[in-house]
This record gives C-alpha cells, sequence and structure tokens, in this order.
C-alpha cells in the first residue's frame, strides 16, 4: 500500500490533487482512499489531505501517519508545518517552490528524495491562475509513478470540464521540470 | 453474477446515487455538515431529470421530517437525511413516523451533539433516537452505504414491517471519503424494489385518520404494535439480506463476526470503526493476543440472540462505544449488551471502551492496545479511552 499525505492552504487544491489521484487508481481496477484532514474549511489556513493506494481493498479508516510520500503545494508551509512528520526515512517529499531540490533538502534535513518545481509559475503560465493542484500531481507522478498519466484523463475532464485540457497541459509540464535530488 | 467495474465516488454522493436508484417520490432534505453532499447531490439528481422526485426545499430538520410523514401517509415513497443537532430538532417527529408506519428512509451522517460544538464524527446523535420506533442500521464503507441504501425500501415497505429506516453512516470518515464503489444497474434495482403499495392512504376520497389523539383504551395497543413490529422486523430484514446475497454477492447479518473462532476475547464495534478493528484483531493474533471481532450492523431492533450466539465461548467482552450515556455508567452499547447476558447461567466479563468521540481519530494501534488491556480483564471496567482526568 502506498500512502501520501498533502499540504496546502484551504483553496489551493490539495484536497482535489488527493482525490484525483485516486479516482485515477481506481481507473486502473486498484482500491484508493482520498479523503481530507476533517474540520472546518477556512481559505488560506494550512490544510492536509490523504489518499491511499493498494492492490486490495483497503480497510485502515484512520489518518496518514507514516507516508511514503508527501507532496506541499506551498514553500511557505515548510516553515509553519512539520511536512516531513511519520514521512518514511526513504520516501519522498514533493515541494512547489523555486529553489534547488538540493537547496531544499538541505532546509528539510531529510535523508530521502527531494524533489522541487516551481508550479505557482507553471500553472499561471498554463491556467492563469496560481492553483498548483494538478500541477503538483504532475511532478508527484514523476518522482513516484502511482498511476499512468493516462488514467487521469477521465477523473480531470469530469472534474475540470473546459479546462481539463489546461491542466492535463500543466501536469504534463511539471512531469517534466521536477527536479530531483540526488540521493546522499 | 457479472463483475461490475467499481467506480470512485465520495460515499456522500453514492449514497445519494442510491436514494436517486430507488424511484423516491418526495425528498425534504436540510442542508448540515457533514450530510451536506447527499442533500446536494440528491438535488442534483433532481434537477437533471436522473430520478423524478419532488425535492422539497425545506426551512428546518423538523419540516423535513414533517414532510417525509404527510408525504409518506399519503402513500409516496418519501426520503430524507440529517445528523447532529438535525437529527435532534427531528427528535419529536420520529416516533410519529414509526407509530404511524410510515416508511420512510433517512441517511443519517453521524456526529456529535452540541456543546461544545463539533461537526466531525461519533454516534451521539443516534442514541438520543434509540426509543423511536426505527429501524437503524449501520454501515462500515462506501460499498455497505450503497447495497445498504438500496435495500432500506425493501425493508421499510415489507408488509410484516412498515417502519421507517435509518441509515448510520459516520460522518467525514464515511461521507467524505472517494473510495471504489459497485453499483447494480437501474434495471436490477426496479425488479429488487417493487413501487410501494401502502396499506393505507390519507386522500380526499377515502377519508381517514392516522395517528391522531387516543385514549387510554388504545393508546397502549399502539405502542405494542410498534413494539411487536420492530421486534418481528429482524426475520424479514434478514431475508432481505439473503436476497441481496443471491443477487449480488454480498452478504449482511444482524451480527458479523472477524476471526472469533476460539477467541478468549472479544472486540465490540458499531459503524465505521470496524475494518481498522479487523486490522487490530489480525495485529493482536500475531502476537498471539486470543482476539476476535464483532460487529453491530443491526443496532435497532437489537440483535441480541445472535449476539448470544457469536460470543458464546468468550470470556471477556470489549466494547467500544463511541457515545456516552451520561449517568448509566457506560456507553448505549455496553449498556444493551450487558441487558443481553442478564440471566444466562455463563456470562463474559464486559468492559467498556467509550472512544472516537467527537471525531478523535481511531488508529489499528487503538485497537491494539485495548484488546491487550481487555485481555487481562478481571471484572466489567468502563473507561473513556484515551482521555485524562
Amino acid at each position: 500500500m502506498l500512502e501520501i499525505r498533502w499540504h496546502g492552504r484551504g483553496g489551493q487544491g490539495a484536497v482535489t490533487s488527493g482525490e484525483m489521484l485516486t479516482l485515477a487508481a481506481i481507473e486502473e481496477d486498484k482500491y484508493g482512499q482520498g479523503f481530507p484532514m476533517f474540520g472546518p474549511e477556512r481559505r488560506g489556513s494550512p490544510v492536509a489531505a490523504f489518499t491511499r493506494v493498494d492492490d486490495k481493498q483497503i480497510k485502515i479508516r484512520h489518518y496518514v501517519y507514516k507516508p511514503d510520500a508527501v507532496v506541499v503545494l506551498d514553500a511557505g508551509l515548510v516553515d509553519v508545518v512539520d511536512v516531513t512528520d511519520g514521512l518514511k526515512p526513504e520516501g519522498a517529499i514533493v515541494i512547489n517552490t523555486s529553489m534547488s531540490a538540493e537547496e531544499m533538502k538541505k532546509k528539510l534535513g531529510f535523508s530521502g528524495k527531494v524533489a522541487t518545481v516551481d508550479a505557482t509559475r507553471i500553472a499561471w503560465d498554463e491556467l492563469g491562475v496560481p492553483i498548483v493542484n494538478t500541477t503538483m500531481l504532475g511532478a508527484l507522478l514523476k518522482v513516484v509513478p502511482i498511476v499512468k498519466i493516462a488514467s487521469l484523463k477521465t477523473p480531470l475532464e469530469k472534474r475540470f470540464g473546459k479546462i481539463a485540457k489546461k491542466n492535463i497541459n500543466a501536469l504534463n509540464r511539471a512531469y517534466k521540470e521536477v527536479k530531483i535530488s540526488k540521493q546522499s | 453474477m457479472a463483475k461490475r467495474k467499481r467506480i470512485g465516488m465520495e460515499v456522500a454522493l453514492a449514497a445519494a446515487e442510491a436514494v436517486g436508484m430507488c424511484n423516491v417520490d418526495v425528498a425534504a432534505v436540510y442542508p448540515i455538515t457533514p450530510q451536506s453532499h447527499i442533500a446536494e447531490h440528491l438535488s442534483e439528481l433532481v434537477a437533471d431529470g436522473k430520478t423524478d422526485t419532488e425535492y422539497v426545499t425545506v426551512e428546518s430538520e423538523h419540516t423535513s421530517m414533517s414532510v417525509c410523514i404527510g408525504a409518506s401517509a399519503t402513500g409516496a415513497r418519501a426520503y430524507t437525511a440529517t445528523c447532529s443537532q438535525g437529527l435532534m430538532l427531528m427528535h419529536e417527529l420520529l416516533p410519529i413516523a414509526s407509530a404511524m408506519r410510515c416508511p420512510i428512509v433517512m441517511s443519517v451522517a453521524n456526529r456529535p451533539v452540541n456543546a461544545p460544538l463539533n461537526i466531525l464524527s461519533d454516534h451521539s446523535d443516534i442514541m438520543p433516537q434509540r426509543d423511536s420506533g426505527w429501524i437503524v442500521i449501520f454501515s462500515e464503507n462506501g460499498q455497505e452505504v450503497v447495497d445498504l441504501t438500496l435495500m432500506a425500501y425493501r425493508i421499510a415497505e415489507d408488509k410484516d414491517i412498515m417502519l421507517p429506516v435509518i441509515i448510520g453512516i459516520d460522518g467525514f470518515i464515511l461521507t467524505h471519503m472517494v473510495e471504489p464503489m459497485e453499483f447494480p444497474d437501474q434495471k436490477e434495482i426496479d425488479k429488487f424494489l417493487p413501487p410501494y403499495k401502502p396499506y393505507a392512504t390519507l386522500h380526499p376520497d377515502k377519508p381517514l385518520t392516522m395517528g391522531a389523539f387516543a385514549m387510554p383504551d388504545f393508546f397502549p395497543q399502539m405502542m405494542k404494535a410498534k413494539d411487536m413490529a420492530l421486534l418481528n422486523s429482524k426475520k424479514t430484514i434478514v431475508k432481505v439480506w439473503d436476497e441481496w446475497e443471491r443477487k449480488f454477492g454480498r452478504r449482511y447479518r444482524p451480527v458479523e463476526t472477524y476471526r472469533t473462532e476460539g477467541a478468549e476475547t472479544i472486540l465490540v464495534t458499531m459503524g465505521s470503526m470496524s475494518e481498522t478493528a479487523e486490522l487490530g484483531v489480525d495485529e493482536l493474533r500475531d502476537k498471539g493476543v486470543s482476539v476476535g471481532l464483532v460487529k453491530i450492523r443491526l443496532w435497532r431492533p437489537f440483535p441480541s440472540d445472535e449476539l448470544k450466539v457469536a460470543v458464546k465461548d468468550a470470556r471477556v467482552l470489549a466494547v467500544m462505544d463511541r457515545a456516552v450515556s451520561p449517568g448509566t455508567g457506560g456507553g448505549p452499547v455496553f449498556t444493551d449488551i450487558k441487558a443481553v447476558f442478564y440471566g444466562e447461567d455463563s456470562r463474559p466479563i464486559i468492559v467498556n471502551y467509550v472512544m472516537g468521540l467527537g471525531g478523535v481519530d481511531v488508529t489499528v494501534g487503538d485497537f491494539v492496545k485495548m484488546g491487550e488491556k481487555a485481555a487481562k480483564a478481571k471484572k466489567e471496567e468502563y473507561e473513556f479511552y484515551g482521555v485524562m482526568g
């Protein structure tokens, strides 16, 4: 089973990212769970969401405490939330920042894979808004190949309708542009 | 049985989809977190013409239940959904729905009741409805929400039952979870669930009275009839579940067991914590602790006989309550289970852990800890698990 934790700010789309990944896994006939950190929703405040993917039925029904991967949609959160909390040492963290992967790795002091991508810039270019959910999904899939990008097509089209194409472009660009730190 | 493609969807939306397949005539739903997505999605299905339902946008839950009772009394198939404060506001109408034998179906997105305000999950809202005369069924996952919702009207409208049904769907833990589920085809459901043929209806051409004033000569008979109907409903409920199993392959029982063979200690759970508890049992068994799990699916009528059979060889029962029954010295499930064993020659030691209140995340590790503690129990215990003071 793969467990992923998403960090974002209310309105950035962390919950949507988790849901899209879950739906793509289910498209591939796998089992998946996608859910937010439960509670009131407040725009701009730190939020978390979770995804589980497995080949068999998932029975576990609590938050993810030891993720295999963490995705951070807003680099500012690195200073206010313990984003690597519980992250498996052999796991990966993918962060939306203009910093290089090496710089971020040093800042986090995390021994596993650290990957960075300037998702905000990509989102401005491709979508015209700084909403980075689908963009970060592309970056994550390069670092941890959980589902095929093609499996996201139907969920993204259902969710985003006419702007699905733009989201897919942003996702593909992040997939190409994400940089992974050298293993220490 | 044809293999169906699993569809990924939020469970609240799946509940609304299932309701949309039941040919409901009248829905009166007032949105409240975490039930809101059911209310919203059902109204989308109505607006998109996917179900031919009159959706009454009421101003409160008191009215939503009033509308359902009125509609049901005229012979309409009626639906609502709520939780927490909404369910409390509805409370005075629930015994009316059951006494008038209105086969309404209601989804309850189980949430605590105030104060303090909390929107997450526990069973505090359903417990004050225990004695309202409704059938109450709990679900563990999205697939069960779909199945139990699709079966609810068959149960409610059965001539041997004619009682309203609540499907308990733990708030957030289930309602806000995106997961895979299978849906039967509409044609299969149309066959499984024929149109509602009421026993009696309110109609100006043939006036009659329902639920009116009753003096002592008649009132107790009504109460006895309701109680007998509820007690007797169990065998028909199981009959409907059996038919579902034959058609769709998934089995439901008033009390369900997991690894109880030879278990000295048995954990008892209800609702969404049950599958996590199964993983706790697996871990305990790996450690050599002789533990099994019993899950209460049917909360009302209470499955006393089935429970006795399920736990007959256990030394200790550890009842996990997601609600408190203040002043009784235990949670509501605990109190009911103790009553079951009064009068039995040999009874297990019964311990009670009140846990998961107000949305506390209950982990596999928590079940391991509670199971280990319960396995050593020498006498009855009641504690708020993980709560200081």
